[in-house]
């Protein structure tokens, strides 16, 4: 009975031994070059426009690729969209309409949040109307290509 | 042993579990709070600013589970189990550690002092004090249980790998400090996900280890716990947390690959699903024993949620679906759900199992906490579905009226969210009915321990 046990318990340890093993390597690829993008990286301006963004919590209502609060609308694409761009949301982030809060950014860090929102909209789209989905429940996501960058409204 | 000196051994596990129902308490109220601006926006956003009750809200809920996972685990190895914890002075340091750290996440927040990202909204250096108190927790843990258990059942390996994939994924929650990780966006949104995912994945480790152990004390049975089958469960939630978390980030432009993974994995949880139907049928012929203990009602409730909340999981997990529910309330009633109802629901079990172990003369089969658990679950289900129902318009817009203004979008979910924030308060209110009581006790009880 006793060596039973024992066997259990080297069981577990193996097995856990595998898990652990291969999820470092799973690790290393999600980290690497499971999420390579065409995209070209974040300049200092826009991560600057990124800590704006943590700083005022905007991540509260607003959501990128869908994910963040739903009190106002997704910006994954504004900075591309024919109907609103840039100068509408420089004119938008201090009016304090609806629930939106009423802020006070100077120009230089209107700039940065735009340049934060255009870094985010050359990676991709959300919703992404032009998905391929698949009888058998896969979808095969539409990526964005580069050369085009920011001006390829998605529709 | 002394009634009160064998107490005196918990003193810091009802601390923990005092604060963990004061965070639950707080973050319940927050979370009406957060409610009411979905319906009154101009009215509300300068008096209670939505940037700071949903932080509010979303830290103090966290930190319930977490502290009273935590309280119940201590209370488990030192009183129920009669462990000498290898060391009370960590347990105590650990305490104070998490104490001083919540009144920090709070003036964090309440000054507006931020600069944290979704869920972890607080100044993101005050991650490294929670990393060294799970740390802390992790070293004690293991001390205390590898010395004294041989052979271990099912829930200390739960506890025990919950304890490192937690402290893992909060630092991974973290890797955006690191320019590789943020200079690359479609790379730190995934990878903030991922952890997020994981780290749930993990507080469900320590969770759901809690209701397998009150579910062998309550029937008396240690088989429960031990054996190949609730091993290979173990290994499949295990398995699960690790590379199962991408449904969250399904639409991220990644590789393929990532998201052929994620949905291989998520969908053998159909197993789960499966089992629970089968056992279920099984228990029905079998002769039933009543049970009326409370503790016993929350975990036939937590049952049920996991039930629903698997179905929906597993749903979301695949990609078409996703395509559609992904952006959200759907997203949110799967949170909410799991959480209140699977999490809360499972830990409110422990609690009041503990609660009739130290205190003989409590009673948990009163009216008040009775109506409170009837309560608390009817607004949870119409809460629930009111999530459901606001996911589907909102999808709707999203993908077949895009024409339409989000603020005329906003308008038509105008029901939905009343009803969310009726049954938020009636949940409320069923949240005071049960904890009140359970702070009364675990109050006393405290005392007790001071004072021998
Ligand atoms: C309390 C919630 C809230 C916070 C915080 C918030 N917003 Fe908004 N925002 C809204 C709402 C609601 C709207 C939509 C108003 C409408 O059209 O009805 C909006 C609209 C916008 C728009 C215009 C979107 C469009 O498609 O017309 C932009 C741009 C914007 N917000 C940027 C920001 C930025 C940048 C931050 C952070 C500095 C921020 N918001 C913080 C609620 C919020």
């Amino acid at each position: 009975m006793k060596i039973k046990k024992y066997e259990n318990k080297h069981h577990n340890r193996v097995i856990i031994s595998v898990l652990v093993f291969t999820f470092v390597i799973y690790n290393y690829f999600v980290y690497s070059s499971g999420t390579e993008t065409l995209a070209p990286k974040l300049s200092i301006e826009a991560i600057d426009g990124q800590v704006l963004w943590q700083e005022n919590n905007c991540w509260t209502c607003h959501q990128l690729y869908g994910l963040g609060g739903y009190l106002g609308p997704d910006l994954t694409n504004i900075t591309s969209n024919p109907q609103k761009g840039e100068n509408y949301i420089k004119g938008f982030i201090n009016s304090g309409v609806k629930s939106m809060p009423k802020y006070n950014f100077t120009d230089e860090e209107k700039n940065q949040i735009i340049a934060f929102l255009r870094a985010v909209d050359q990676t991709g789209y959300f919703p992404n109307y032009k998905a391929n989905l698949q009888p058998n429940g896969w979808v095969e996501i539409d990526y964005k290509s580069t050369d085009s960058t920011a001006q390829q409204p998605n529709k | 042993m002394h009634k009160a000196a064998q107490f005196f051994k918990n003193k810091f596990s009802l601390q923990f579990i005092l604060l963990s129902l004061i965070a639950l308490i707080l973050g319940s109220l927050f979370g009406v709070l957060a409610g009411f601006q979905y319906i009154l926006p101009d009215f509300l956003k300068e008096l209670l600013p939505f940037t700071k009750m949903r932080p509010f809200h979303d830290s103090s809920v966290t930190s319930w589970i977490i502290l009273a996972a935590i309280g119940s685990i201590y209370f488990v190895l030192s009183n129920l189990e009669g462990m000498t914890i290898f060391s009370p002075k960590l347990t105590k340091i650990h305490f104070y550690l998490f104490l001083v750290i919540g009144i920090a996440i709070y003036i964090s927040i309440g000054t507006g002092y931020m600069g944290g990202r979704e869920y972890l909204a607080f100044i993101p250096i005050l991650i490294l004090p929670i990393i060294i108190g799970w740390v802390l927790f992790g070293y004690n843990y293991y001390k205390t249980v590898l010395n004294q258990v041989k052979n271990w059942p099912v829930y200390y390996w739960m506890w025990g790998t919950g304890i490192v994939f937690m402290i893992f994924h909060l630092v991974e929650a973290h890797f955006w400090f690191s320019p590789y990780f943020r200079e690359n966006f479609v790379r730190d949104l995934t990878v903030q996900w991922k952890s997020y995912g994981s780290f749930v994945g993990s507080w469900n480790q320590l969770v759901y280890g809690l209701s397998i152990y009150i579910m062998a004390k309550i029937k008396n049975d240690n088989s429960i716990g031990r054996g190949k089958l609730p091993f290979f469960f173990y290994f499949l939630g295990l398995t699960n947390l690790m590379f199962g978390w991408a449904h969250h980030t399904y639409i991220i432009p990644t590789q393929p690959w990532i998201r052929y993974v994620a949905y291989g994995i998520s969908m053998t949880e159909w197993i789960i699903l499966g089992y629970m139907i089968y056992s279920w049928k099984k228990s029905l012929s079998e002769e039933k024993k009543e049970n009326n203990t409370l503790a016993y009602k929350f975990l036939m409730a937590a049952d049920f949620w996991i039930f629903i909340n698997l179905i929906l999981a597993l749903l979301i997990s695949i990609p078409i679906i996703n395509f559609f529910s992904h952006g959200t309330h759907i997203t949110v009633a799967h949170s909410m759900g799991t959480t209140i109802g699977i999490n809360t629901t499972i830990l409110l079990s422990t609690l009041f199992y503990i609660a009739s172990r130290i205190d003989s003369s409590f009673k948990d089969n009163i009216k008040q906490l009775l109506a409170g658990f009837y309560i608390f679950n009817g607004a949870l289900m119409v809460f629930f579905g009111a999530l459901i129902a606001a996911g589907l318009k909102r999808s709707e817009w999203m993908y077949f009226s895009k024409n339409m203004p989000f603020a005329e979008m906003k308008i038509n979910l105008a029901n939905n969210y009343y009803i969310f924030l009726i049954a938020g308060i009636v949940m409320f209110i069923g949240i005071l009915m049960l904890t009140i009581p359970l702070f009364k006790v675990f109050l006393k009880e405290y005392k007790i321990a001071v004072k021998a």
